[in-house]
């Protein structure tokens, strides 16, 4: 449960030729919001300041459950449901991603939605994690020396610290009909990189048109600029392929697909 | 008839890549038998019900043995799995890492990586669901195709793996948490 690493630096950490001990590389596992979360590290990854920026990644992400699950019954979002909190007096978090789950329908054509449940009303958690998981990933840009890649169940975030290049990630998108095979690799240096699918937990997508859970094998991947849209997009594609690669090229055009 | 034509093709080219792996990774590594060892825990089948990632994260990277969490695949002996030349200095030498045993729903899996130099240097299948006819199939087909990608990727490298949202219940399907074991 402890972010504390157990071993010392994985394989060639120093003695290797190259700059900077490019090979030195650690990773970090908790789970929240009852997803896995890795956190992996290259560069510097003695510093303290990476032991302190890790725990502010899990930290933060914590903190985005307390006020967005929906399986915590005390957190701010289901005291708002139950009408026993002003949205004003919530958390500002909760405006602040209403307003995007509002950019994100209008964006992808409605294909993403978050009111697509009349009997609960505003649900945003279908953003909620790569917003969240961005927002963390982001106190590791501050730590110089280092790049990240950071892995939230299957949604990730990469880029590099102060003063330090980006390196490369190489992501195996898993194979929707065979887990735990890996179907492609996707390079990832600076970004994110989302995948949509029924797979791993069953039907949990919801097709805004029709309000019936979409029940499908396959999967939909996204990569771009950030983790935020990539998620939005990643469901959009899942929901409606042909659509919402239409819709992705026309309106995002930064952002590449892979459907499966 | 044409279906029948396709149906063939595929087998051909799954019987294809079970040879071509065989072959390839034999040349590499002692291990090829390690997916048909699988054989007699997973025949057991009382792990179906035991919901899923029943491996506890043992921190094993073991060199020796491939035992680990769950259960027989010891008997694959291999582990470290020498990878040829293995010249001097400790960074070159090849350490393997066990995933966590997934519940899919096909039936238990477990993979291991075996990890040079920094790089994923190849990945067997220790525990696959081998119960019945169909398993046989899906697991033909599918297991030649994890290890061939994850061979071809030796110089790519995969650093980590994206797929339908995981939960914490099937650590993601055991290939993300065997790579972040090995850099725990």
């Amino acid at each position: 449960m402890s972010a504390a690493p157990v071993a010392p630096p994985g394989p060639g950490a120093t003695a290797d030729q190259g700059p900077l001990r490019e090979l030195s590389r650690r990773a970090f596992v908790e789970h929240v919001m009852g997803l896995p979360v890795s956190v992996h590290v290259r560069g510097d990854v003695e510093g303290p300041e990476v032991r302190t920026a890790v725990s502010q990644v899990f930290g933060l992400l914590r903190r985005a459950d307390s006020v967005f699950s929906t399986w915590r019954h005390d957190s701010d979002l289901m005291k708002v449901r139950r009408g026993e909190l002003s949205t004003e007096a919530a958390h500002p978090w909760l405006a602040e991603v209403e307003a995007l789950c509002v950019a994100a329908a209008a964006r992808t054509g409605g294909l993403f939605t978050a009111d697509y449940a009349p009997e609960t009303g505003h649900d945003p958690t279908g953003l909620v994690k790569g917003w969240a998981v961005e927002k963390a990933a982001a106190h590791l840009s501050h730590v110089p020396r280092i790049s990240f890649c950071v892995n939230a169940g299957g949604d990730l975030v990469a880029g590099a610290g102060q003063g330090a290049a980006p390196t490369t990630w190489h992501v195996g998108i898993e194979d929707p009909e065979h887990p735990g095979s890996v179907r492609a690799t996707v390079p990832l240096s600076r970004g994110g990189l989302a995948t949509s699918g029924a797979a791993a937990r069953g039907a949990h997508i919801v097709d805004p048109r029709t309000a019936m859970a979409l029940d499908r094998p396959g999967s939909a991947s996204v990569w771009g600029p950030t983790l935020l849209w990539s998620d939005v997009w990643a469901t959009a594609l899942f929901v409606d392929p042909e659509l919402g690669r239409r819709a992705l090229e026309k309106t995002d055009p930064a952002y590449r697909c892979l459907v499966l | 008839m044409r279906r029948i034509t396709l149906w063939a093709l595929s087998t051909l080219t799954t019987l294809v890549l079970l040879f071509s792996y065989h072959t390839s990774t034999s040349s590499k590594a002692s291990t090829i038998a390690a997916p048909v060892v699988a054989q007699a825990p997973a025949s057991g089948s009382g792990s179906a019900s035991g919901d899923g990632s029943s491996a506890t994260p043992s921190p094993t990277p073991s060199t020796g043995s491939a035992s680990s969490g769950s259960s027989s695949s010891g008997s694959s002996s291999s582990g470290s799995s020498s990878s040829g030349s293995s010249p001097s200095g400790s960074s070159s030498k090849a350490t393997t890492y066990d995933g966590d045993a997934v519940s899919t729903r096909y039936g238990d899996v477990q993979v291991q990586i075996t990890v040079k130099s920094g790089k994923v240097a190849a990945v067997q299948v220790i525990q696959v669901p081998w119960n019945d006819q169909r398993d046989q199939e899906i697991n033909s087909y599918a297991v030649p195709i994890l290890n061939s990608e994850a061979v071809a990727a030796q110089s790519a490298n995969i650093d980590m793996v994206s797929g339908a949202t995981f939960t914490s219940d099937g650590y993601i399907q055991s290939l993300q948490s065997a790579i972040d074991r090995a850099h725990l």
